[in-house]
């Protein structure tokens, strides 16, 4: 069964083993020789991008909208380090990634040789694990390795750093089913004593929310149909992270809306206000909680998440449920019917009034205009226009990003891609791009601003070269929204260079990438040009140009808790306090 | 948590943690991390501290077992009991680590520094400084005509307290390997 090859034969030998048919990269002298292999072969398409941030972040959208694994193949020095931030986005939001990386020959390794960096040193803490590989002959088992970790337990990305002699020297190829993994298993089942706990729980909550995360649609389709067969069999309200939305749909009858800093009113009080709290697959991120110490102060906690150190990081927790989430809800619900499928009926019916009323406050109201474009109402348009279509949704980074999650119903997982831990200005272009490559016949529309949208805009290039009809929607207000807006709300209104000055006319920025451009500022022409955009065989630019001054509410004030939302019809209420000023 | 049932203290290894979460004050925790030996460990370990904002007070490493290639981290830290617990939960998550055991938690753990003194005071304080030695147990390992060396071995107290007492009969120079330690429980 072993063969003889050289190493950059093993690594495309076991990406192919792997299942691999999609790898984004950019080449470079340390990575020639499996370049060159990649040359032979038709296995593996190779997505040229413009710059390694944008691989990574395109392997992400790959990642993230078909439950795979990513692949990214850069070179050494500054191919590594421009990936840097990609890989720190892909660890924060869990996403598995493995990048292939390469390195000047082993025997130049801290000579300060050209395009050498220490990558395995700088991305360390950016990567689930790293691996140097100093001889050919074990260079196909860190590869299958590396793909085992990205995927195990709580995914994220993987870096394996390969000098240029590993790849030329011939050793003997090991496959995967030969490969030794080694020893990291996490934990996947749910312990069923505390499983029985939280039932019992369920069974006499007065006010229960299901609060659910990215882990749900990370752990799998199996996980989702799983929440939503708990959701609609207890009849418990759910809410959910920017993470984890479509993993309930949004046109379900249990589901509140998202919580957190921009969430709803009514999620975020009945957060407040609940009585069992059921964490699923999220992290208590601070864009979740507020202050921690007012965070939901009379409930019993249950978190249920694959990585023990996310328990009890932020919030107590009453019961911990360390597993996979899919094997978690299996046990509660087969747990909760041989228990009878009990609830508090007329509690949480009484709950649903109060959640009812607090539903009232139409907490996304926003004045509309005839004569400029809200962005929200751009969202909306946007939403309407779309929403019965085989549709993908990425963001950048900032005010349109919240819009988006507000305005968008997405009624499945794998659908909404979106920054949301490490909030990577510059990620939706490229992402789009990832997913549209691997859903070459949907709707991939990037949810952006225009200053996210420049961060990364050479990615263009890639999208007309593969003629991947990616939709921009570029909400510009010429302006760093979100900066502007904390800027009015905690910095007395000075505006300290959160203006987009000098920007391009995107419409001819299209034009000199080979694609469409589209400009709007009147919002009677706005249906028309979406449904264009909509409709154009091709990459479109769509510069959809809004008021400036827009704020985003609701809006939980830094360092406030969930009951001191503040909302648009109360603008000038400066509810943020000195102390909450110097958070983020 | 009484609905639980859960007597505190019987679940230390599992999620519940029943431990007081308002703590009163900084502990010193002895850590002993079983790790791949592989390139690159120790920086992963060290960097976990240090990115995260946790304090190293001791820490030393060795090949345990050279057939399977596994080393033994044995780290003294400091913080409150839930940061205790985060550093033990994210040491427990890093791929090359087997498993981490927390020696101060588990009780009944023995825990030994050991200690080079070089002593190089002048005749009668010599004499002093070896005469102090016998007494604490220490041993003699290499002797010239201007100086000598102690080996000793004890609590970290128990070092710093001959270190101290050495200080006034020539003491040079000391060199301590950090601490190492093992528990009779498990």
């Amino acid at each position: 069964m072993n063969r003889q090859m050289t190493g950059a034969q093993m690594v495309i030998q076991a990406l192919t083993d792997q299942g691999i048919d999609t790898v984004f990269g950019y080449p470079g002298g340390a990575i020639l020789p499996v370049y060159d292999e990649l040359h032979k072969q038709n296995a593996i398409r190779h997505i040229l991008v413009r710059h390694e941030q944008g691989a990574i972040h395109a392997a992400e959208g790959y990642a993230r909208s078909t439950g795979k694994t990513g692949v990214v193949l850069v070179t050494s020095g500054p191919g590594a380090t421009n990936s840097v931030t990609g890989l720190t986005d892909a660890l924060m939001d869990s996403i598995p990634i493995v990048a292939l990386c390469g390195q000047v020959p082993t025997f130049m390794i801290g000579n300060d040789a050209f395009q050498e960096a220490d990558t395995v040193g700088i991305t360390r803490p950016c990567t689930k694990h790293n691996w140097l590989v100093k001889d050919t002959g074990q260079l196909a088992e860190v590869v299958h390795k590396a793909f085992h970790v990205a995927k195990t337990g709580r995914p994220g990305p993987v870096l394996v750093d390969i000098p240029k002699d590993v790849q030329f020297a011939n050793d003997l190829y090991v496959p995967p089913e030969h490969a030794e993994l080694g020893h990291y298993s996490p934990q996947v089942e749910g312990d069923i004593e505390a499983i029985t706990e939280l039932v019992k729980l369920m069974e006499t909550a007065s006010r229960p929310i299901f609060y659910t995360g990215g882990g749900v649609i990370n752990s799998g389709p199996m996980a989702c149909e799983l929440l939503r067969e708990l959701v609609n069999g207890t009849g418990f309200p759910i809410t959910s992270t920017l993470m984890g939305l479509g993993a309930y749909p949004a046109t379900g009858k249990y589901w509140l809306g998202m919580l957190g800093m921009h969430g709803l009113w009514e999620a975020n009080l009945a957060m407040h206000g609940c009585d069992l709290l059921i964490n699923v697959g999220a992290r208590f991120d601070d864009r979740i909680t507020g202050r921690p110490k007012d965070f939901s102060p009379n409930s019993k906690r249950v978190h249920i998440d694959i990585d023990r150190s996310s328990i009890n990081k932020v919030i107590r927790t009453d019961i911990a449920i360390v597993g996979d989430v899919a094997n978690v809800l299996e046990k509660v619900l087969e747990i909760w019917l041989e228990r009878e499928r009990k609830i508090n009926v007329p509690d949480v019916g009484n709950w649903w009034t109060q959640i009812r009323e607090w539903r009232k406050k139409d907490s996304l109201w926003y004045e509309n205009s005839s004569k400029t474009i809200k962005p929200q109402y751009a969202i909306q348009r946007l939403e309407a226009l779309t929403k019965d279509k085989d549709r993908y949704i990425t963001t950048d980074v900032g005010q349109h990003q919240m819009w988006a999650a507000q305005f968008m119903q997405f009624n499945n997982p794998n659908r909404w891609m979106t920054s949301g831990g490490l909030g990577t200005m510059g990620y939706g272009l490229p992402a789009s791009i990832g997913v549209q490559i691997a859903h070459p016949d949907s709707l991939v529309i990037n949810v952006a601003g225009e200053a996210s949208w420049l961060m990364n805009m050479q990615e263009m290039g890639t999208a007309v070269q593969y003629r991947l009809p990616v939709r921009q929607f570029i909400l510009n207000n010429e302006r760093l929204g979100m900066v502007r807006q904390w800027q009015e709300l905690l910095h007395g209104e000075r505006y300290s260079q959160s203006w987009s000055e000098a920007l391009p006319d995107f419409v001819k920025l299209a034009d000199a990438f080979g694609c469409k451009g589209l400009s709007v500022s009147d919002p009677a022409d706005l249906d028309d040009a979406i449904i264009e955009m909509i409709e154009y065989d091709g990459p479109v630019v769509f510069d959809c140009r809004v008021e400036k001054h827009e704020n985003c509410y609701p809006m939980i004030p830094s360092g406030q808790p969930h009951n001191k939302m503040i909302l648009s019809s109360s603008r000038g209420d400066h509810a943020i306090s000195e102390a909450g000023a110097v958070l983020v | 948590m009484a609905e639980l049932q859960i007597t505190k203290g019987t679940s230390r290894k599992s999620a519940y943690d029943l431990r007081n979460p308002d703590p009163d004050g900084v502990e010193y925790h002895t850590l002993a991390v079983i790790v791949d030996n592989e390139a690159g460990v120790l920086a992963r370990v060290i960097g976990l501290f240090s990115g995260r904002g946790y304090n190293i007070e001791s820490l030393t490493v060795a090949e345990v077992d050279h057939k399977r290639h596994k080393s033994r981290i044995t780290i003294v830290t400091s913080g409150t009991p839930s940061v205790i617990n985060q550093i033990e939960a994210e040491l427990s998550r890093l791929v090359p680590v087997y498993s981490v055991s927390d020696l101060t938690r588990d009780g009944f753990a023995v825990e030994r520094e050991m200690a080079l003194l070089k002593l190089g005071g002048p005749k009668p304080q010599r004499d002093e400084a070896q005469a102090l030695a016998k007494a604490a147990h220490a041993k003699i390992v290499a002797e010239s005509p201007n100086s000598f060396i102690l080996e000793y071995s004890g609590s970290t107290e128990e070092i710093d307290g001959l270190a101290d007492k050495m200080r006034a009969f020539g003491l040079k120079e000391i060199a301590r390997t950090g601490v190492v330690g093992i528990s009779l429980n498990q």
